[in-house]
């Protein structure tokens, strides 16, 4: 892939990069200094990828780096060569929505939409390893990422919906 | 999900929509969940530049030198300006409409700095590296002022003046009704306070951005996270242009709540690709956003409010204060809202009102959702607890003895126009809070509150609002709409879809809604105010009957049928009765052009006109109408730590007909959460106009660990002034939270909290106040 869009450094002194974004390789060069967010938004093209606060503090740029939520705030570009990055385009397989994507439709689970990619993969990631979660345990998982639209209670539904969590929603004492 | 939702229609008649009322799965949300969706700050175009904003470290100096020459010469830097660069460099503002609060607010700062992280110059470079380091080798000698950081130091007779030309006193709105002094002496009991509330930021997760570019056409076109597209014409003004010669354009934006009502990247990125005739993308960072963004209007709220033995409100008197920051922006806006509402949903006989809103060096102050009247929920509220204590009432019956009905009159003298359901509304929420939970710790105390308000939706009625809705049939029978409105993730976009397929039939996957460009779409007016289902919701119903009443002779033609006897659904029409004689709309539409019917149509509703108020006693017509709602909660409060935590949380509105039930609640549940994020937490923190809280890490809003589920119990009273009775949702369930959390805060310590936000450091020192007793007493007791 080439780089496109504003470019961060001369390219003398970038590096190659090679990683694999939603199952596809990535060749590509990013500065040393660049952020995972930078190169993934500004290299790659991968606008889906949102920039909250750039302080690893508001979750919004969540991207799962070998399955696991990662802020791409945080992280070098460079970090993760040889690795697998997946974003929230990475949900739907073949043009089908992730369940977790529907879900988050049919509960209307996103207003501005602005948190939600990064939401859907803390919550994809979270479900493959705990299967039947609580919605305290969701909770719990989805706490360092903000929304500032649902009050979150939208969200856990769509999730709860997944996990087949039993609970009724917006009953408990919680 | 569990939506309790109830109709006014007890006897449960069938709903006579088809699509108004129905929970929908809305279009934009499927775009948003594939991460398909092109924010601002997402889009590219070829040769961008990066534009950068150098903002003032002083919230009060003069500028001795600005110098850029460095700047300007370094590698990939396309252009450096300052104020000298901008064309119109006073942009005019008089935000009340009546020429009271007349400003000429500049665009860059030139000689003189107002509140720090004021825009001072800016770059447009190749890269963001590259246009850091040409903002840090601008040199800018400061000589430092003093500055005036609070709002009675503002109003001192030697207060350093703002504006060399204007005295700090930005507005003063008075509101009189009846006889104060009368009112008081007939009052059993008198309850005074004093209430404050904080600085918020908006904290949209989008921080704010634009594209802008001069197109083909010499057009400079801006691709803006904005709530407002009709800004276009202050750009153009700025850049000294026809205003035909600007365009807006706005897409999906990633939050707003009133932080993008006023302009915010958009002068600059304008600017920076107007003078270097590149396209240019400005986005700005959090810290940026959290240091110098307008935020809420931190009031000071003193209120004296007497009532008879039985529990009728006598008189009050309401003294508001607010801090403005150094330019009025939306500031006497917000004031007037406060002073419509500053009574709450309450019969108040005898009645004087002051808002005044003072310029300060802090950082500036706009809109955010609740606009004022948010702010004096806290304070209307609480003196209904304290006075239900002085005259031994529960909280519920002093408030069922004061509740505005319909025709009543405000503390402006206007009457209420339509139904106020607040028993109902307030009955609704209570009940639903279900079972009172157990404390969770031998050092928990559980206890339940409630707060009623009210909302004006819609904009001052002075200022003749109106919106515009296209509408048009393709020739295979789908459906565009075309109307200049602004989605921030409310359901904007979505809601009009439906109200279009309820009218013309076309199913919701054959609607497109091309929404948000001043060049391109009728303009309907900013997503403010609470204006957008209201204002743009009656165009597009009124523009879709118009169409509809232009096609019916040639469908009933066509059906053989009389047009009174024609219905338009799912994609057809057909005789009322009669399934069998369905014929596709694609028909209809071609056999309107073979004989030379419109098929599409231009319409504009007209939200209503009155004369200004009277300036001297505040009485006339202000708002279209209002929202009323209640909500309950509640609390734990640990009295060791002070600690709050809310367990459970129920909103409740009347929001007369439902357009999307599940849009409804959603804003409701959102709106909750916010406001109790500015109840308990929330708080920008300014030391001498230095803001401290210009990271998230400090910055704190609430997580999904720090509130309960929200339960939204949507109220159809089906009368509001908007499309099928609907009224307007956006920002009433922002106002309730802090003062139903305070109550359930006294409720279960016994203390009152008069402060925002209410921080387990404050409800410590009221605990400790207060003395061994609070520590002592259980659960229970007061409130509901």
């Amino acid at each position: 892939m080439r780089p496109m869009g504003t470019e961060a450094m001369p390219v003398e002194e970038r590096v190659p990069l090679h990683f694999v974004l939603n199952g596809r390789p990535v060749d590509t060069w990013a500065a040393p200094h660049e952020t995972l967010l930078a190169v993934l938004r500004d290299t790659v093209g991968a606008t889906e990828v949102k920039y909250g606060c750039g302080e690893g503090v508001c979750g919004t740029c969540t991207v799962l780096v070998d399955g696991a939520p990662t802020n791409a705030c945080l992280i070098f570009g460079i970090q993760v060569a040889g690795h697998a990055v997946m974003t929230a385009k990475g949900l739907a397989t073949e043009g089908d929505l992730h369940p977790l994507q529907r879900a988050f439709v049919s509960h209307e689970a996103a207003q501005c939409g602005f948190c939600t990619p990064g939401m859907l993969l803390v919550a994809y990631a979270f479900l493959r390893d705990h299967p039947g979660a609580t919605r305290r345990e969701i909770r719990a998982a989805i706490a360092g990422n903000l929304c500032r639209c649902t009050g979150y209670t939208r969200i856990v539904d769509a999730i709860a919906a997944c996990a087949g969590t039993r609970e009724a929603p917006a009953e408990r004492a919680e | 999900m569990t939506m309790p939702r109830t109709t006014s229609d007890d006897a449960g008649h069938p709903s006579p929509y088809r699509i108004i009322g129905q929970p929908l799965p809305r279009f934009d949300v499927v775009d948003k969940v594939r991460g398909a969706t092109l924010y601002a700050a997402d889009w590219r175009l070829p040769g961008m530049l990066v534009g950068r904003i150098l903002r003032a470290i002083y919230p009060s100096a003069r500028i001795r030198r600005l110098s850029e020459a460095k700047a300007r010469a370094f590698p990939g830097v396309a252009a450096v300006l300052t104020a000298a660069d901008v064309p119109q460099n006073a942009r005019h503002e008089d935000p009340t409409g009546l020429g009271l609060a007349s400003f000429a607010t500049p665009v860059l700062a030139a000689e003189r700095v107002r509140y720090q992280g004021e825009p001072l110059a800016l770059v447009a470079a190749e890269s963001e590296v590259q246009a850091q380091a040409a903002l840090e080798a601008i040199e800018v000698d400061y000589e430092p002022l003093p500055g005036v950081f609070d709002v009675d130091a503002a109003l001192a007779p030697q207060a350093p003046r703002i504006h060399e030309d204007h005295d700090n006193l930005l507005i003063h709105w008075k509101c009189q009704q009846g006889d104060l002094e009368e009112g008081f002496r007939r009052a059993d009991v008198i309850v005074e306070r004093t209430y404050r509330t904080q600085r918020v930021d908006h904290a949209y997760l989008e921080p704010e951005a634009a594209v802008a570019w001069v197109d083909g056409d010499g057009v400079v076109t801006i691709r803006a996270s904005t709530q407002v597209i009709e800004h276009f014409r202050e750009i153009a003004e700025m850049l000294r242009l026809p205003h035909n010669k600007v365009r807006v354009i706005a897409p999906f934006v990633g939050g707003g709540f009133g932080g993008k009502e006023d302009m915010t990247v958009e002068p600059y990125a304008a600017l920076l690709a107007w003078k270097t005739g590149r396209p240019v993308r400005m986005a700005w960072t959090r810290q940026e956003s959290l240091l110098a963004r307008p935020k809420r209007h931190p009031f000071t709220m003193s209120y004296k409010t007497g009532a008879a033995k039985d529990g009728r409100l006598v008189a009050q008197e309401i003294r508001l204060m607010a801090d403005a920051g150094p330019y009025p922006l939306l500031s006497p806006r917000v004031l007037f809202a406060a002073l419509v509402a500053g009574c709450g949903p309450y019969r108040v006989p005898n009645v004087k009102i002051d808002a005044r809103a003072v310029l300060t060096n802090n950082v500036p102050t706009s809109a955010m959702r609740g606009f004022g009247a948010m702010q004096v929920t806290f304070a209307y509220e609480s003196q209904m607890d304290l006075l239900a204590d002085a005259v031994g009432l529960s909280a519920l019956e002093i408030r069922s003895r004061n509740f505005l009905r319909k025709g009543d009159r405000l503390p402006t003298g206007e009457h209420l126009e339509t139904q106020v359901a607040l028993p109902r509304v307030t009955q609704e929420a209570l009940d639903a809070l279900g079972e009172r939970a157990q404390p969770s710790s031998p050092s928990g105390r559980v206890g339940r509150g409630f707060a009623c308000n009210i909302q004006p939706y819609g904009r001052t009625i002075w200022f003749r609002d109106r919106a515009h809705a296209w509408i048009g049939f393709e020739a295979d029978g789908s459906l565009v709409i075309r109307t200049g409105v602004t989605d921030l993730g409310s359901g904007q976009a979505a809601s009009l879809a439906q109200i279009a397929s309820e009218i013309l039939g076309v199913s919701m996957d054959r609607i497109a809604v091309h929404i948000g460009d001043s060049s391109l779409t009728p303009l309907a007016g900013g997503t403010f105010a609470t204006r957008q289902l209201y204002m743009s919701g009656n165009a597009v119903l009124k523009t879709a009957q118009d169409l509809r009443a232009l096609m019916v002779p040639i469908a009933a033609l066509l059906l053989e049928a009389a047009e009174a006897d024609v219905q338009f659904a799912d994609n057809h029409v057909r005789v009322v009765g009669s399934p069998e004689t369905g014929l596709a709309l694609a028909r209809v539409v071609t056999e309107c052009a073979r004989r030379g019917v419109p098929t599409s149509q231009l319409s504009a509703f007209h939200g209503g006109h009155a004369s200004p108020i009277d300036l001297e006693t505040g009485q006339g017509k202000t708002f279209p109408d209002y929202t009323f709602g209640c909500h309950a909660a509640e609390v734990e409060v640990d009295v060791e730590t002070g600690t709050v935590r809310l367990r459970k949380y129920v909103a409740c509105h009347d929001v007369g007909r439902a357009i999307n039930p599940q849009s409804v609640a959603g804003q409701m549940q959102g709106g909750a959460v916010m406001g109790a994020g500015q109840a308990l937490m929330e708080d920008v923190v300014l030391d001498e106009g230095t803001n401290l809280t210009t990271l998230f890490a400090n910055y704190l809003i609430p997580t999904s660990l720090d509130v309960p589920d929200v339960r939204a119990v949507v109220v159809e009273s089906g009368e509001g002034k908007g499309p099928f009775g609907a009224r307007g949702i956006g920002e009433p369930p922002n106002g309730p939270p802090p003062a139903a959390v305070a109550s359930a805060i006294q409720d279960a310590v016994g203390v009152r909290l008069v402060e925002l936000p209410m921080t387990p450091e404050r409800i410590f020192e009221a605990l400790r106040a207060r003395g061994e007793k609070a520590s002592e007493r259980g659960a229970g007791g007061g409130g509901t």
